[in-house]
């Protein structure tokens, strides 16, 4: 059994008027892949920006209930840099900079302090071996990151998120905008990743949440229905919409 | 770069578990052809106590197959593939039924004397045991002329089954007392003709993976020798 690295406790969130999270009580465990899977506003999206703070500048959100990092909780008093810095995310479109590849993974370590040239050297080589993107970079670190493809992008922002070193990374539909193949390579690293990282991922694809994640949660109108081994998710959910969300009935 | 690592491990551990299953099954039968030829009851116990080791390998390994399907969603190859190890290992287990029984009449038939002396039945254990070793070397080297050669082997086993048959009826017209142990015999003799089955169902199953084509080969080697001979032959 893993720690539990998040554990929220009856969060909500409105926007405005609307209720998009419900009482939601679940633990995130530690170097895990846990996926949540649900139809279109069901708030699993909402939910993931709740746990890097990422709603807050949103207008008309009002959040209530708890969100523990490491039973810290991070609508209390905390430092929403570092909580950024822990807990790293990569958006559904892969997001690099216009500048080269070297500069975009060594943006974040270079805000957070780091000068010397040796030390940045190593850690855009690292962030980039961990992204499984070195070998195919690594004789244009110099050129603009736009030049890579969509796959190579969406890898160098994971290489992105690595380098300020986290603790949880977030993705949102990480692979939705990618070929299968560049698809199966991100599956692939995130199977490598969670041996350091917990990762937390949306995904619109079932399928995809079968393949790679350890534990799934699926949402729907705000609401977790079910939260359990993925194994057991797929093969015998307890709840039937559930099931008929899974097996395609609805959705 | 080779993609889908995880799922490829997957399919390793069920090839594995194929493998420890198989040479559990042929273990079991060994067992039983000596526990039958020397009247070892105790041996044959330990092949009973062997049937639930096997029946949980089974179990264990559907679950696997169920789960790759649920989640890694295989196609082609892959779908063969597990589709295979779903089928076969219920002829596994079934093979190790088989097993099973035939060392349940061992214990009851321990201490008496046989009828007859068993000469047919050894030759025909031989010669199922042959066939499961060798379909499930097929599976492990997928070599369809392997597992032709077993499906083919199966017209041996079904000839010296029905030899069997027809001495025993005989031997039990002519003395009454020998109809109990008579019996005995031709379920044991059964039993090793549907082992024989089950290593043609699995080397079916084994060029059914490879090619994609499932025949009953079985079927097709002997369609000439088809023969039922009647009991008073």
């Amino acid at each position: 059994m893993n720690m539990q690295k998040i554990h929220t406790n009856k969060l909500n969130l409105f926007y405005t008027d609307v209720h998009a999270l419900k009482e939601i009580s679940i633990d995130i465990e530690e170097k895990q892949v846990t996926a949540l899977i649900g139809p279109s506003g069901c708030g699993k999206s909402t939910f993931l920006k709740t746990l890097n703070r990422m709603n807050d500048l949103i207008a008309g959100v009002k959040i209530t209930g708890d969100v523990l990092l490491d039973g810290l909780n991070i609508y209390g008093p905390y430092d929403i840099v570092e909580l950024r810095k822990r807990v790293g995310m990569v958006f559904q479109k892969p997001n690099p900079f216009p500048m080269s590849i070297f500069d975009n993974i060594a943006y974040g370590p270079r805000i957070h302090g780091v000068k010397s040239r040796e030390k940045l050297e190593e850690l855009v080589e690292n962030s980039l071996r961990s992204a499984a993107l070195w070998d195919e970079v690594k004789d244009r670190l110099k050129k603009s990151a736009l030049g890579l493809s969509g796959g190579q992008q969406q890898r160098l922002c994971i290489a992105r998120v690595l380098a300020v070193n986290p603790e949880v990374v977030l993705m949102d539909e990480p692979t939705s905008a990618l070929d299968p193949i560049s698809t199966m390579k991100i599956e692939d690293l995130m199977e490598e990743l969670k041996e350091k990282y917990t990762i937390i991922i949306v995904t619109h694809n079932m399928q995809q949440a079968g393949r790679i994640s350890d534990k799934t949660a699926f949402f729907l109108h705000g609401e977790i229905v079910e939260f359990n081994q993925t194994e057991k998710i797929f093969s015998k959910p307890a709840d039937k919409r559930t099931e008929d969300y899974i097996t395609g009935r609805f959705g | 770069m080779v993609l889908r690592h995880s799922f490829d491990q997957g399919l390793d551990d069920l090839h594995l578990d194929l493998l420890n299953m198989g040479s559990l099954v042929e273990e079991s039968i060994d067992n039983t052809i000596y526990a039958l030829k020397k009247q070892d009851a105790e041996l044959a116990g330990k092949i009973l106590v062997n049937d639930d080791v096997i029946d949980d390998f089974e179990k264990k390994i559907e679950k696997k197959c169920m789960n790759l399907i649920a989640r890694q969603q295989p196609l082609a190859k892959d779908l063969r593939t597990i589709s295979t190890a779903l089928k076969i290992i219920t002829d596994m287990e079934r093979i190790a039924d088989a097993s099973a029984d035939i060392a349940e009449i061992t214990i009851r038939m321990s201490g008496k004397k046989y009828i007859k002396p068993l000469i047919d039945i050894p030759k025909m254990a031989e010669l199922a045991k042959i066939m499961v070793k060798k379909s499930i070397d097929a599976y492990v080297k997928q070599d369809i002329k392997l597992a032709e050669e077993v499906c083919a082997s199966d017209d041996a086993v079904d000839a010296l089954f029905n030899k069997i048959i027809l001495d025993l009826v005989n031997l039990m017209k002519n003395d009454p007392g020998t109809v109990e142990q008579g019996i005995d015999l031709m379920f044991i003799a059964k039993y090793l003709e549907r082992m024989g089955d089950h290593a043609t169902n699995i080397g079916e199953w084994v060029v059914f993976n490879v090619t994609g084509e499932h025949d009953h080969l079985a079927r097709l080697f002997h369609k000439e020798s088809a023969h039922v001979p009647p009991y008073d032959e």
